[in-house]
């Protein structure tokens, strides 16, 4: 199917998925403005938040189906298999947070249903975010996702070190969002174009300019800050430790995964002709899988050692980002798959031993877990591993996926230093199995009430089978993102005459 | 159906299939569900014994598409080389569940379905012919082996899981990225992608420089498993807190992925590098140090368990001489002592753990005298002991005078030196046998001892027969061995088996009844 922009039709089909998610955001923002007093009214928005997300993943999947293409070059919103295959991941790290955020809201007592609303439109934003195609469209995605996890990172208001996340995240986060519209202004005043198929065309006819060069090193800034790249990473512990844990998840999943479509996005079609950000880049990743495995290696806290270990799984997607291609970019969508599942899994866990916030479990209290809790310690067991990158899960295959990438592109010593920086997160994720499985129980009672509801429980068997099955059998999957990786660099067969009149300086 | 190439996935499936069968039958039950299921395992794996053609190429192959995306298959095939290391496998695991019988009694379901599970890994390892395939099962067999010593360990044994996880996770790391490179310069060569160790092998093709790191990273994840000197740190920590089984186990066979990686990846992939001038000298001369300094470090040990361990250092020093002196009778050698020291020293630690649980002390001092309280014990300990040594009639004496004999052609300084070693055996081990069976009975704690038991002595009884076996007739494991011995030297080295006796009618094995 063939959508022509300027044809209305077609422009709205083009935004379908984000229509009707628009939609019911908008109907559970009305249903919510009338109920949300009982614990009840809790669960009937959390339940229109999942319909909410299966229809959209449909509206996908149809558009997905009738392999729809958008006509001409300059579109505000690219529509190919890269942006399908994103979406869903997003959608699933959505789904899985609400299904773990059911019981977590009744027994934190955060009855406040707006929460699903807002999760629902952080992930909109994530949507628009991994669909743009201009650097405005992205940077209004990015801005629509971080308000709303800005309020829900604060959204356990009596606490204080949510609202300290929340205003930290806010603070760091519009500083970020500085950066990225300087670098927005400059690369426009370079190209005159805030299309990235247009600056892409430009760049090749026209070479890179002083002024574009610190454009895209603003825009790299803007996203290092929002995946928490090392350097930009310091608002990171502090936020994922102080944000109610199914946020954390999210913001680890979902929010790290749209930064990241839309960053290969804008590097693969923008900036294909200025080969500096590979070196940029490169920096980026290896300090950012050094940094993150080292400062994880520190932590006592399971929650902050996982906000450290996110850190470095940001500097293994860098390695895919880094190694550019379309084998670059399908790494990333199979490592999307398999960190969003493992991550969330994990606080899924974590959110089961914690109370207020889980920022005072430390790794040494699950001691004795796996004699009290066979199944979840299992679960806990098989998403250690799989952050790990252990053969016989989907973290390895994502892994391996990378290092294919990183290698097939003349990247050796990244992926050395890649698999080097793996052997030292063994050091922070060995003690979790150990505490579960190899220490006693410190007191009789230390795991009577680590528990989940079933809906919990539901997601972090779909996380558990999910990650096996793909660990084992991932053909499927590389096939998706084998195709979708390929989608986000058609070749542009663009005549200058399509190009707007190049500014006079 | 005919005895064919479904016998492999057989016996990587059914360990699997019975681990999980054991995890969920009564925890009374599982130790004879175990038992039961590594008996079954062994009896499917001993006809390959006479089904076996003495021949170069891979038997029993079956190569099915598993990821066809990147060129990996489900490849797995037995040679000369594997057999008798899958037999290994199958032929300690039940002795490892008999052995273990009184000795794990918490979360018993957890550790024999563990040690079910290890066996696929283990056998996984030996007869994998495809790299991705590989290395998913060496790094696989690395969990059960982990939770083995970590759950049911010693005092000590957190700080030994981890180490003995970080070591081997380190090396098989950077051969991942060594294979992802080899399976990328290949397919770019030849067009065709594939981590299938036939493709790669004869297509690697000229590697120039890059050559040295990749071998420098297969050499590293062998030689840490092997453990070659300096990198042999873990092996002392892993074995002194891993429960019996695990002991054996390690020593048995885990030990051997190491020597094994070398002979089927290392050697032949690189054989530029591996048979550098340089290259060659440092190796040989880590393995002679290892048996040393192996060697002098078991002699001060107070430890039994350690003394043991630190001798296992020291045997599979012989064996990374023999696989370096590259000539048949020193290769066919290594290949023996591999499989010699599975026995010997699992007979070793076997023994040690029965007189552990009686006692509860692994300390040389805590024992004296022991020769008139349980003389069944004793006695069978000093045949272990002197089989460990050496003693012409053992199988100790058959491979490690293989290996002398062969590598004295390519190394004669060195392999003089090595023969030290074999004296430094005796003196270790026949001071603590000295020390444990015959001085006078000092501790009174020592003069209700028990003798073994029936189930102890189902356990020893298979292991000394092989002692014996292999000490006075070893024909039939060298007749077997010879074929992909002699290909895998010529495969490296061509024209290097020229001029050498075929072994099977030399009169190696008469000879040790002088």
């Amino acid at each position: 199917m063939r959508l022509d922009p300027s044809v209305y039709r077609d422009l709205l089909l083009s935004i379908l998925p984000e229509l009707v998610m628009t939609g019911w955001a908008l109907v559970l923002l009305l249903f919510v403005a009338w109920r949300h007093k009982t614990t009840r009214d809790l669960r009937i928005a959390g339940w229109l938040t999942l319909a909410a997300l299966a229809s959209t993943a449909i509206a996908i999947w149809w558009l997905w189906w009738n392999h729809t293409e958008i006509e001409g070059l300059a579109a505000m919103i690219a529509a190919d298999d890269f942006r399908w295959v994103a979406d869903w991941v997003l959608l699933g790290g959505a789904a899985l947070t609400v299904l773990i955020s059911f019981f977590y809201l009744e027994r934190e007592q955060l009855l406040a249903p707006e929460y699903y609303v807002l999760l629902l439109l952080a992930t909109l934003g994530a949507m628009v975010m991994a669909a743009g195609s201009d650097l405005m469209v992205i940077f209004l995605g990015l801005e629509l996702m971080s308000v709303a996890v800005y309020v829900l990172a604060g959204f356990d208001r009596r606490r204080a070190r949510s609202a300290e996340a929340a205003l930290k995240y806010f603070l760091l986060g519009a500083f970020a969002s500085g950066f990225l519209l300087y670098g927005i202004a400059l690369v426009y005043g370079a190209t005159a174009t805030t299309n990235l198929a247009l600056i892409g065309a430009q760049v090749s006819i026209g070479g890179s300019s002083i002024m574009l060069l610190i454009g895209l090193a603003l825009l790299i800034v803007g996203f290092g800050f929002k995946v928490a790249a090392v350097p930009f990473h310091m608002w990171a512990p502090d936020v994922y430790d102080g944000a109610p844990t199914p946020v954390t998840a999210f913001m680890a999943t979902a929010v790290k995964a749209a930064a990241f479509a839309a960053l290969l996005r804008l590097l693969n079609s923008a900036f294909a002709g200025v080969p500096a950000w590979h070196d940029i880049l490169w920096w980026l990743a290896a300090i950012t899988m050094v940094g993150g495995n080292l400062f994880a290696l520190g932590q006592r806290s399971l929650k902050r050692m996982l906000a450290y270990s996110s850190v470095a799984h940001a500097g293994y997607l860098l390695v895919a980002v880094t190694s550019g291609g379309p084998e670059g970019s399908s790494a990333f969508l199979v490592y999307a798959v398999a960190y969003t599942m493992m991550s969330l899994g994990a606080f899924a866990v974590l959110s089961a031993k914690g109370r207020g916030g889980e920022s005072d479990v430390l790794i040494d209290d699950l001691a004795g877990l796996a004699g009290k809790r066979p199944w979840l310690a299992f679960a806990m067991a098989v998403c250690m591993l799989s952050l790990l990158g252990f053969p016989g899960t989907a973290g390895f295959i994502g892994k391996w996926y990378i290092l294919i990438a990183a290698t097939s592109a003349g990247q050796d010593i990244l992926a050395a230093i890649l698999v080097l920086t793996s052997v030292v997160s063994a050091g922070y994720y060995l003690p979790v199995i150990m505490a579960m499985y190899m220490k006693p129980e410190p007191i009789e009672a230390a795991h009577v009430d680590v528990l989940l509801d079933r809906w919990a429980r539901a997601a972090v068997t779909a996380v558990v089978v999910g990650l096996l099955l793909f660990g084992v059998w991932p053909n499927r999957l590389f096939e998706l993102a084998r195709t979708a990786g390929a989608s986000i660099q058609r070749p542009t067969t663009t005549t200058t005459t399509a190009l707007p009149p190049t500014p006079t300086h | 159906m005919s005895y064919g190439p479904w016998v492999i996935t057989l016996l990587l499936t059914w360990p699997l299939l019975s681990g999980l069968i054991v995890l969920f039958v009564p925890t009374r039950l599982a130790k004879q569900v175990a038992l039961a299921a590594s008996l079954i395992e062994f009896a499917i794996s001993v006809p390959l014994w006479w089904a076996f053609v003495p021949s170069g190429g891979m038997q029993f192959m079956v190569d099915l598409p598993w990821i066809p995306a990147w060129g990996i298959h489900y490849t797995v095939g037995l040679d000369g080389i594997s057999l008798f290391l899958v037999l290994l496998t199958t032929f300690l695991m039940p002795l490892s569940v008999l052995g273990s019988w009184s000795y794990i009694t918490k979360r018993e379901n957890g550790f024999y379905a563990l040690l079910l599970v290890l066996t696929t890994g283990m056998i996984g390892v030996f007869v994998s012919l495809d790299l991705f395939l590989f290395y998913v099962m060496w790094e696989v067999m690395l969990i059960p082996m982990y939770f083995i010593i970590g759950v049911w360990g010693g005092e000590n044994r957190l700080y030994a899981a981890i180490k003995f996880f970080i070591y081997t996770f380190f090396g098989s790391l950077l051969m991942l990225v060594a294979i992802l490179v080899l399976y990328l310069h290949t397919g770019r060569a030849t067009g065709i992608y594939s981590f299938s160790y036939a493709h790669l092998l004869t297509q690697i093709g000229t590697l120039g420089p890059a050559a040295w790191w990749l071998f420098a990273a297969f050499f590293l994840a062998f030689a840490i498993k092997v453990p070659l000197f300096p990198l042999h740190t873990w092996l002392p920590d892993a074995h002194v807190e891993a429960p019996t089984a695990g002991s054996v186990i390690l020593a048995g066979i885990l030990l051997k992925m190491g020597t094994y990686g070398f002979l089927r990846f290392a050697v032949p992939f690189f054989p530029g590098v591996a048979l550098n001038q340089v290259v060659q000298l440092v190796i040989v001369g880590l393995a002679l140090i290892g048996i040393i300094y192996g060697g002098l470090v078991a002699m001060v040990q107070p430890d039994f368990k350690k003394l043991i361990a630190y001798s296992s250092v020291a045997h599979l020093g012989f064996v990374v001489l023999g696989i370096w002196a590259l000539t048949l009778q020193s290769v066919q050698g290594a290949l023996l002592v591999m499989i010699n020291h599975g026995i010997s020293t699992g007979a070793l630690f076997f023994l040690v753990g029965m007189i552990y649980e009686r006692r509860h002390s692994r300390l040389i001092a805590a024992y004296g005298g022991l020769a008139r309280v349980v003389p069944l014990f004793s006695a069978i300990l000093t045949v272990v002991s002197l089989s460990s040594i050496a003693l012409p009639g053992t199988n100790g004496f058959v491979g490690e005078f293989l290996v002398l004999l062969g590598s004295f052609r390519t190394y004669p300084v060195i392999t003089a030196l090595a023969t030290t070693g074999v004296i430094v055996a005796a003196m270790y081990l026949l001071t603590a046998l000295q020390r444990v069976i015959y001085n006078p009975l000092t501790h009174h704690e020592n003069e209700k001892l028990t003798d073994l038991s029936a189930r102890e002595l189902a356990v020893l009884v298979p292991l000394l027969v092989c002692i014996l076996w292999l000490g006075i007739y070893p024909k039939p494991f060298l007749r077997r061995m010879e074929p992909s011995a002699r290909q895998l030297i010529e495969q490296v080295r061509p024209g290097g088996t020229q001029g050498e006796p075929p072994f099977v009618t030399a009169n190696e094995g008469g000879g040790s009844q002088q």
